[in-house]
């Protein structure tokens, strides 16, 4: 069992392990859609949303492959159940709240191609979390995730009024800044340490 | 249902550049060379960045990364032709994940068994590969469309591509950020290394100096 407390696994999650600037993970559909901070920010919810449901879903698989004795299955079932809850979850938010559903509207589908909740369901199983653990480590993840998202869209808006060569414009443009975005993250490591 | 859509439209704008091909009937060795230049996973269509960008700090991680994708990939790439015309349309994302997911599964027990070590410096990131889109989008685009064969050879061209890639990216970030290439010390005693290039900024950095290499190439090539 993992000996850290919840403010220290909360900080790590979000700030010094970043998702996307330390772990590079959830970058595909950040390439693509982060362009507006709206949006980024309704993506980020929706994430943080799933992580929390999928890493209490993994924390009940793990403890029963464990019981059975099958770890070999461990990949398969997570990105199985993964997959699925997304579903349920779209379909219990379509009945329960339409106009939630009409705001996060294509991005909850789009979650299961991303890498970051199965990375998410992965790292707490490697680090050995418990459940309230867990729980703050995908609340800690998602905040983290929706807070990259937000910075990058904010330089894009900026950046779209400013005179970049061509050559530079999309891809190349958003992986310079996520690298100085990066970099500016490099000065919170050591915080959530003893 | 959306998450097909959404897969669409994420396919149908990485394959734009080739919507010439069902033109003429392309042969084997076309439709290899397209993953090493022309649809290059990693530069033109820039798929799969999660691993391209996290494994490529030393040349070692980057290699054998390459290689156990290219390998999922050529796998799940067989399989998928062979099945294609018994999985049944409403289920085919659900079904490619389960055999994507499977033969990772098998690859991360093999590397484990090649070397403890390896597998410990790839970490998580190998059951990432499930979720790389560039495997999942060429078994939906080209390996339930097209015969065994030639799903081969697209799964031999795109794989030894991401590898091509990977590589490049892992040479450059060891070469500066270690001074030294496979473990094996390059320069003289009083060089300075770029820490940066093997942190995370690093991989991004280098990602975007080689994107903006390719860029000109393409430039230069529609201008001229």
């Amino acid at each position: 069992m993992n000996e850290e407390s919840y403010s220290q696994i909360f900080i790590n999650a979000c700030l010094v392990n970043n998702f996307v600037l330390a772990y590079f993970l959830g970058i595909c559909p950040f390439l693509g859609v982060s362009g507006k901070i709206d949006t980024a920010s309704k993506m980020g919810a929706a994430v943080t949303f799933v992580m929390l449901i999928s890493s209490v879903c993994a924390y009940g698989i793990h403890a029963f492959l464990v019981a059975i004795n099958a770890p070999f299955l461990q990949l398969i079932s997570y990105i199985v159940v993964i997959a699925s809850t997304v579903q349920l979850v779209e379909m219990f938010v379509k009945k329960m709240s339409p106009s939630l559903f009409k705001a996060l509207g294509i991005f909850l589908p789009l979650i299961t191609t991303n890498c970051a909740i199965l990375g998410l369901a992965l790292f707490q199983t490697n680090k050995g979390y418990d459940f309230y653990q867990s729980i703050v480590y995908a609340l800690g993840a998602g905040t983290g995730f929706t807070l990259a998202l937000i910075l990058i869209a904010g330089f894009h808006e900026q950046l779209e009024y400013a005179e970049v060569p061509k050559v530079v414009r999309g891809t190349v443009l958003t992986l310079m800044v996520a690298g100085i975005l990066s970099l500016a993250f490099m000065g919170f490591s050591g915080l959530g340490s003893n | 249902m959306k998450i097909e859509q959404y897969l669409k439209i994420r396919i149908m704008s990485n394959l734009a550049i080739n919507t010439d091909q069902s033109k003429s009937e392309p042969s084997s060795t076309d439709e290899f060379i397209k993953g090493l230049w022309k649809e290059n996973p990693v530069f033109v269509q820039v798929l799969g960045m999660c691993p391209v960008l996290a494994l490529s700090n030393t040349a070692e991680n980057a290699l054998a990364m390459g290689m156990a994708t290219a390998f999922v990939l050529l796998m799940s790439n067989i399989l998928v032709s062979l099945l294609r015309n018994f999985i049944p349309k409403e289920v085919r994302i659900a079904s490619y994940i389960l055999i994507i997911a499977t033969f990772v599964t098998i690859t991360d027990y093999v590397i484990q068994s090649i070397s403890v070590d390896l597998h410990k410096s790839l970490g998580a990131f190998i059951f990432l590969i499930v979720v790389n889109c560039l495997i999942l989008s060429r078994a939906e685009a080209f390996a339930s469309k097209n015969t065994v064969g030639k799903s081969i050879m697209d799964a031999l061209g795109m794989g030894l591509g991401f590898t091509l890639a990977l590589f490049s990216l892992g040479a450059v970030r060891e070469v500066l950020g270690n001074g030294s290439i496979f473990g094996i010390a390059l320069f003289p005693e009083g060089f300075q290394v770029w820490v940066v290039m093997i942190l995370p900024a690093g991989g991004f950095f280098t990602l975007a100096a080689w994107l903006l290499i390719f860029n000109m190439f393409k430039q230069k090539s529609t201008t001229s």
